[in-house]
Parts: C-alpha cells; sequence; structure tokens
C-alpha cells in the first residue's frame, strides 16, 4: 500500500501464539488488501480489471467502489474518488479510501484476541482498540496530532481508548489532495483530523475536511455527529 | 502503458509487539496497565515537541543498559535506490538517526537528499517521545525513509 504500518499490543504475555497469530493475520489482511486494490502494481486485481486484462475481480472490489459511492454522497462530493483528466477521460482511484477501509479490516483480526489493547499506525491514520475481554483493562492511547507547521513536533494529543484518528494535509506531499469541485490540489498550509468510531469514515471525513473545512464540519455534525474534527 | 507517477512502495515494515510496560521504578513482571507520563489527561492538551519523562510507555521492558546501542534499519529499495537508516538508542530513546544509504547515483539525487536527509534526520530525533504513543499526520513522502527508520525503531523495541 506504500505507507509503513505498525502494530503496537499491550497485553500480559504478548508472546502469545493467538497474540501472535492475530498480528499475522493483520498484516496478511494488508497484503491482500494491496494485491487486490493497488493503484501502482500492474498485477492489482483492480488494475488488471481497468486495463481489461479480466472480467471479474474480487468481491472487495465492487465493495470499495459501494463504499466510494457512498462517502461521496455523505460528503456533498468533498470526497470523491472519479476525476476527469485532461482529455476528458475518466479515472477511477479509491485510494483515499482504501487506506482507511483496509487498515479498520485488519484491526478486526484483533478485535477477537482476548485481554489485549492495540493501536495499529498506518502512514498517519491511527486505530485504537481492545481485544474480548473485560474493557477495564483497556488503557488509553495518548494519540499526537503532528504539528502542520513545524515539522516534528507534535501540536495536539488525543487521549483515545477505542476508535480512529485520521488526518489530512499538505505537510508531506504538498497539494495532492484534489478538491473535486475545481480539480486543483488543495495547496493551502495546514491539516485537517478527525476522531471518530470507525477508520474508514475517519479518513473519508479527514481528506473531505481537508478540501473544505466548513463545509465538512456542518456535514459531520448533521451526518456523522459521532466524528469531530480538529483544523490546524 | 499507465505511467506511475508516485514511488509508493509496497513495504510493510515488520510487526511491533510492544512488550507490557512497566513503571521505571518497578522491575516487577509487566502489567496491562499502561503508567504513561504524569497524570491522566481526559482530553486534548496543546503543546510543542513533547517532554520525555519517566514512566514512559515508550520503553521497552529490557533497556536498562547505560551503553548507547545502534539498530540499522532494513534497507528499504525505492525506485530511485536503497535507503537505509540506522538509529542510535540510549536509555530507551533515540539520541540520533542517521542515513546510512541513500540514492546517490546522479546529480539530482544529490541535490535532493543532500538537503531532504538532514531535515529527516532531525525529525526522527525531535518527534521521539515517551509521552505519546502514536503521532497522525499526513502521510509522509520519503517512503524509504520512513520504511527503515520504523523497521530500526521495532528492532530496538521502543
Amino acid at each position: 500500500m506504500g505507507i509503513p504500518v505498525s502494530v503496537h499490543v499491550r497485553a500480559v504475555e504478548p508472546t502469545r501464539p493467538d497474540l501472535e497469530a492475530g498480528v499475522g493475520r493483520v498484516f496478511a489482511h494488508l497484503r491482500k488488501v494491496d494485491a487486490v486494490l493497488s493503484t501502482w502494481r500492474a498485477d492489482s486485481d483492480l488494475l488488471r480489471l481497468q486495463h481489461g486484462e479480466i472480467e471479474e475481480a474480487h468481491a472487495w472490489v465492487a465493495d470499495v467502489t459501494e463504499l466510494c459511492l457512498e462517502a461521496e454522497e455523505r460528503t456533498d462530493g468533498l470526497f470523491r474518488a472519479w476525476r476527469r483528466r485532461d482529455g476528458g477521460r475518466l479515472t477511477y482511484d479509491p485510494t483515499g479510501l482504501v487506506k482507511g477501509w483496509a487498515v479498520a479490516g485488519a484491526a478486526a483480526h484483533l478485535d477477537v484476541v482476548p485481554e489485549i489493547s492495540y493501536s495499529i499506525g498506518a502512514g498517519g491514520d491511527i486505530v485504537v482498540g481492545a481485544g474480548r475481554g473485560p474493557s477495564a483493562t483497556a488503557p488509553s492511547w495518548r494519540v499526537g496530532i503532528e504539528d502542520p507547521y513545524r515539522a516534528g513536533a507534535v501540536a495536539r494529543v488525543l487521549t483515545v481508548r477505542r476508535g480512529a484518528v485520521a488526518t489530512s494535509g499538505s505537510a508531506a506531499r504538498g497539494a495532492h489532495v484534489v478538491d473535486p469541485r475545481t480539480g486543483w490540489g488543495v495547496a493551502r498550509p495546514g491539516s485537517a483530523t478527525v476522531v471518530g468510531p470507525e477508520l474508514l469514515w475517519a479518513d473519508v471525513w479527514a481528506t473531505a475536511a481537508w478540501v473544505d473545512p466548513a463545509r465538512a464540519g456542518q456535514l459531520m455534525a448533521d451526518r456523522d455527529p459521532g466524528y469531530s474534527l480538529v483544523t490546524l | 502503458m499507465r505511467r506511475i507517477t508516485t514511488w509508493l512502495l509496497s513495504t510493510i515494515s515488520a510487526l511491533v509487539l510492544l512488550f507490557s510496560y512497566h513503571t521505571s521504578t518497578s522491575s516487577s513482571t509487566a502489567t496491562s496497565i499502561v503508567a504513561s507520563g504524569a497524570g491522566t489527561d481526559t482530553g486534548s492538551t496543546s503543546g510543542a515537541v513533547p517532554q520525555t519523562g519517566s514512566g514512559s510507555s515508550g520503553s521497552s521492558s529490557g533497556s536498562s543498559s547505560s551503553a548507547a546501542k545502534t539498530y540499522s534499519g532494513d534497507a528499504v529499495s525505492t525506485r530511485f535506490g536503497d535507503v537505509q537508516v540506522e538509529i542510535t538508542v540510549k536509555h530507551g530513546k533515540i539520541t540520533d538517526a542517521t542515513v546510512t544509504q541513500v540514492p546517490w547515483s546522479n546529480g539530482r539525487d544529490q541535490e535532493i537528499n543532500s538537503y531532504a536527509v538532514p531535515i529527516l534526520n532531525q525529525e526522527a530525533v525531535a518527534q521521539q517521545s515517551a509521552a505519546i504513543d502514536m503521532v497522525s499526520g499526513a502521510t509522509y513522502t520519503s517512503q524509504g525513509y520512513l520504511g527503515s527508520l520504523q523497521s530500526a525503531i521495532d528492532q530496538a523495541n521502543l
């Protein structure tokens, strides 16, 4: 997927076989997502489908496409996986949604492991959760939001027990998030961070909020009130 | 033929299992509750570079030696060449981070990396924190650097 991923687990016995197996499944899930949905590996299901090499693909391609449609509707078009290129050609790139969806799916493999607390970091997205068992053993994780104006510094610290944190901005890759309404990259400095129950939607809303913080904030309050926005 | 316009690479860093935490005053077996920093936070706080304090949630159960130890991350191959990062760890904190391998084969590589690498090294040392578990931010461009840095951190059990 082109991003470094690390899995952090707190448990009384971290070397338990069921725990190690669970973490193994996390990475296996991400590798599988990469094999199916990568937009830069020519042998991914998605690209082979787009190039007409195959007619049927893994069910995840359809799942992700449906989610992209829902995300576009929910954000009133602030998030959009389809883009019109020069020459009028319409291209489909679900990468912005796939990352959060993939990591959330991978984290599910740890939700079934008893008596643990975990945090997965994937290229700036964070998901925090606990395995099965009494949640009294689930300590909080302190999640910093990177300061977009000062490299290496942390601007805010959130305490999360269960949930997701996703950040979108221009600090690292410049204006790589495109405003679907204009076709131009969003080039102002700063960042938008969304905290909420599911990483998929935290990611989508963070991208939407980076494009238009005021509008996204309003829509989030109406349509996804469990999510909150921090803009820097 | 589809033109690859980004140099993302599919690296999945080695799995990290952070061992159970214990406070700095206790040498008994680890518990499942984290003793993180001073006091408990129920909300968000603003701060600059985080303070490193005792009882940090970042220290693993084994790193109490006073000698500095160096960990070399795996070399990560990128479209332009290999990138490799080495970190020096003392008392469970990263005190230095240096790039030991970087694409350097042509003038453009040298121009970019002579500027970018010192900045990345400084970031790695400034950002590491005992009071913060994870950091959310816009994805880094320097995939090779971050991949190798992460693998070095993983090996050091930080």
